[in-house]
This record gives C-alpha cells, sequence and structure tokens, in this order.
C-alpha cells in the first residue's frame, strides 16, 4: 500500500468499488415513490369528499401522510422500505417524518430534552432552515419587484 | 386518471432523487434539502404550481411541494399582508405540515424504540 499516492489510491478504490446497479434503484425509486403520492391523493380525495376545500384537504393530507411516516418508522418498517426504495422513500414528506423521528428514537437515552426533542432536528432542522429562511427571502423579493 | 398522474409524476420526481442518489455522494438529508430548496426556487418563480395543478399528490406529496407552499405561502403574504406577510406567509402555508411533523414526531420516537440491527 505504501506504493500508492493519494491520487493512485482514489483511482484504485473507485475501480474496486462497484457500481450500484443503476435502472434497478431508478425504477424502484419510481414504483415506491409513486406508491406515496397515490396514497396522498387517496387522502386528499376522501378529505375532499367528505366537503373540505382545496386548501384544507391539502393540510390534511400533510398531516395525515406526516402521522404515516412517523408511524411506519417507529414501528421499524420505514427503514426497510427505505433499504430498498431509496430517494422513493427518502424525497416524500413520509422521508421528512422518518428523518426526525428515527434519530430522536436512536438518542432517547440520551434523555427528553436533549436526546428526543434535540435529536428530532438533526435534519428537520437545516430543512426548516433553509426552507423557512427561503420562504421569507422570497416574499421580501417579491415586495421589491412590486 | 387521477392517480395515475399522481403516481407517474411522483414517480418521476423520486426517480430523479434516485440518479442523483447514486451519482454523487449524497445522503438523503442532502437529498431532502436539495429538493426542498428546488421547491422554494420554482415555486418562486412559478414554475411549479403547475405540476401541482396537474399532478395532484404527485408533486406535493414530495418535499418540493412542501418548497413549493412555503414560497407560494410567503409572496400570497407578502402581496396581502406587506413586509409582516413576507414573514409569516411561508409557515402560514406549511403550518399543518410542521406542527404535525413534530408532535407526531416526539409521540413516535417516546412510544418506539429503535429496532436492533441484525
Amino acid at each position: 500500500m505504501d506504493k500508492f499516492n493519494k491520487k493512485d489510491y482514489k483511482k484504485y478504490s473507485d475501480k474496486k468499488v462497484p457500481n450500484p446497479p443503476y435502472l434497478k434503484n431508478m425504477l424502484i425509486a419510481f414504483l415506491v415513490g409513486g406508491i406515496f403520492c397515490t396514497l396522498g391523493q387517496i387522502i386528499t380525495n376522501i378529505l375532499k369528499s367528505n366537503g373540505l376545500d382545496n386548501e384544507m384537504a391539502a393540510a390534511g393530507t400533510s398531516i395525515s401522510m406526516v402521522l404515516i411516516g412517523a408511524l411506519l418508522t417507529g414501528l421499524g418498517l420505514y427503514d426497510k422500505i427505505g433499504k430498498v426504495g431509496g430517494a422513493g422513500a427518502a424525497v416524500p414528506i413520509t422521508g421528512f417524518a422518518n428523518s426526525i423521528v428515527a434519530p430522536a428514537m436512536e438518542y432517547k437515552r440520551e434523555g427528553f430534552i436533549f436526546g428526543v426533542a434535540a435529536k428530532m432536528f438533526t435534519v428537520a432542522g437545516p430543512v426548516l432552515v433553509y426552507g423557512i429562511g427561503g420562504s421569507v427571502i422570497v416574499g421580501l423579493i417579491t415586495l421589491l419587484l412590486r | 386518471m387521477e392517480y395515475i398522474k399522481a403516481f407517474v409524476v411522483g414517480g418521476i420526481i423520486c426517480l430523479i432523487g434516485q440518479v442523483i442518489l447514486d451519482n454523487t455522494k449524497f445522503t438523503p438529508a442532502h437529498l431532502l434539502l436539495t429538493f426542498l430548496l428546488s421547491g422554494v426556487i420554482l415555486g418562486a418563480l412559478g414554475l411549479y404550481q403547475p405540476i401541482v395543478d396537474f399532478a395532484g399528490a404527485g408533486a406535493s406529496i414530495p418535499i418540493s411541494g412542501f418548497g413549493n407552499s412555503l414560497a407560494k405561502g410567503a409572496i400570497k403574504g407578502a402581496n396581502e399582508k406587506g413586509i409582516i406577510g413576507a414573514f409569516t406567509g411561508g409557515i402560514e402555508a406549511t403550518g399543518a405540515g410542521v406542527a404535525a411533523i413534530i408532535l407526531f414526531g416526539y409521540i413516535m420516537a417516546v412510544i418506539f424504540n429503535p429496532k436492533t440491527k441484525d
């Protein structure tokens, strides 16, 4: 191994690391993501048929999908879906719920404040910082352009 | 038809995510942020809402739909209530999801324990 300098080693290791099965991964991500979105559409339609307007149905769908994602994570099932589904499990809002519950559960032994409550935001924190921060900037730009 | 549109468009968005995952060193957390910010930017430019109008949950369930709602809410707030609305609009539009994620996330994390990896 001494013979390798860094560049050679990188070339060597890149050759040895197997390529992921691109096509299969893409197909499964498509299917899993599609299923989550279809589930969301089913919930939306049920809420609408119960008399909710578009905005309320969208809010109710978010709440329901988040509950489903959090529950599946608690039951240990979302991990399995994620291992197979890749981005199909990560990108839907259920994956966002998963990113909150998984670390919070993992760090429970550190207590309910610095364990559960703090670790909930390991991934959600950045999402909220950039999402909400970005939205305020969008709002301010809207005002400037008026 | 609605369901097919939701399935296909939602699937395509996730497929794009998978291509990014497989070709970069991104973790799923990076992916969430990338899609969220893409949603905010596309939403601000008014390019994401047409996809939501076409595909319904297929575009609103991916996290990019959350970004779109944030941007759309901020624009609406700014137009209706000026500078205060620019601050409140995004959170107002996404409040239901954020509140639910905090409450349900906490409850599930307290009730359940991580499964031992085998």
